[in-house]
């Protein structure tokens, strides 16, 4: 592979793939979370390297799109930390398999 | 640098102590932002460190130290549990999108110079042809702020 963006692409779905299966795999909720911010994560490096690589670059779709997403998982990392915190207090623990009120 | 980034995100998602996860990712976060800096795209690189080294790294070791005790040990049973399918979905994911990128046409390698975002013209961007997206997205942080101190409140003891 001689493209340097193909390299990049790689990088961003090996870090995607490491975030999926983190967010598959570990049963601790603030885990899954840290999965699901690697995604995203791996998301952003992609229209990085788009808009790098791209053409059209200075519309700047990339850099907007990123510096939206970041704000938009920033919100989403505190919300869902003070959620693993409130069903913390109340049931005593964040093991994913443990909260089982819902199961039919 | 991005066998830096790989390998201590590989690592932040399996290792044992939560604490080390989180530190792990620190470097992650970091790493991503170096790619950024190679990336010509130094606002977002500076924005990825101020936001996800600054605050989300830090948000989550609170989280964790709020949430100590919670972890015990797993015994090897339910550990074993889904390892497999997780794994398999995660490498088939990564298989399926390395090979649409080792097979797409679109990587011709581009001779041109590197693009540049000075922060100017990030700026006059913002203020005008994404004008709405940053007040929509000012109102979902404060949304989110409050949001998430109201959850994370104390709830109140209710007589049964």
């Amino acid at each position: 592979m001689t493209s340097p963006l193909g390299h990049y692409l790689v990088v961003s779905a090996a870090l995607f793939a490491i975030g999926l299966a983190g967010a598959l795999i570990r049963r601790n909720a603030i885990l899954v979370l840290i999965g699901i911010e690697l995604m995203l994560n791996a998301a952003n490096l992609n229209f990085i390297a788009f808009w790098r690589y791209g053409k059209n670059a200075e519309a700047l779709s990339g850099i907007m799109f990123v510096v939206f997403s970041i704000a938009v998982a920033a919100a989403e990392a505190a919300v869902g930390l003070a959620l693993i915190i409130a069903i913390y207090r109340h049931y005593k623990t964040t093991r994913v398999d443990e909260l089982t009120n819902l199961k039919g | 640098m991005a066998g830096v980034t790989i390998g201590s995100a590989i690592a932040a998602m399996s290792l044992r102590n939560i604490v080390h996860c989180a530190l792990l990712l620190t470097i992650t976060f970091s790493g991503l932002a170096v790619l950024y800096l190679q990336l010509n795209a130094q606002f977002v690189a500076f924005a990825q460190i101020l936001v996800y080294v600054g605050a989300v790294a830090i948000l989550i070791v609170f989280a964790i130290l709020l949430t100590r005790g919670s972890e015990r040990t797993p015994d090897a049973s339910q550990k074993k549990r889904g390892l497999g399918w997780g794994l398999l979905v995660a490498l088939g994911t990564f298989g399926v999108i390395c090979k649409a990128i080792l097979s797409s046409r679109l990587l011709s390698p581009n001779a041109e110079t590197a693009p540049s975002a000075p922060v100017k013209l990030i700026g006059r961007q913002l203020m005008e042809n994404y004008v709405l997206p940053l007040e929509i997205v000012a109102l979902l942080l404060t949304a989110a702020l409050v949001g998430a101190a109201v959850i994370a409140l104390q709830e109140r003891r209710r007589p049964e």
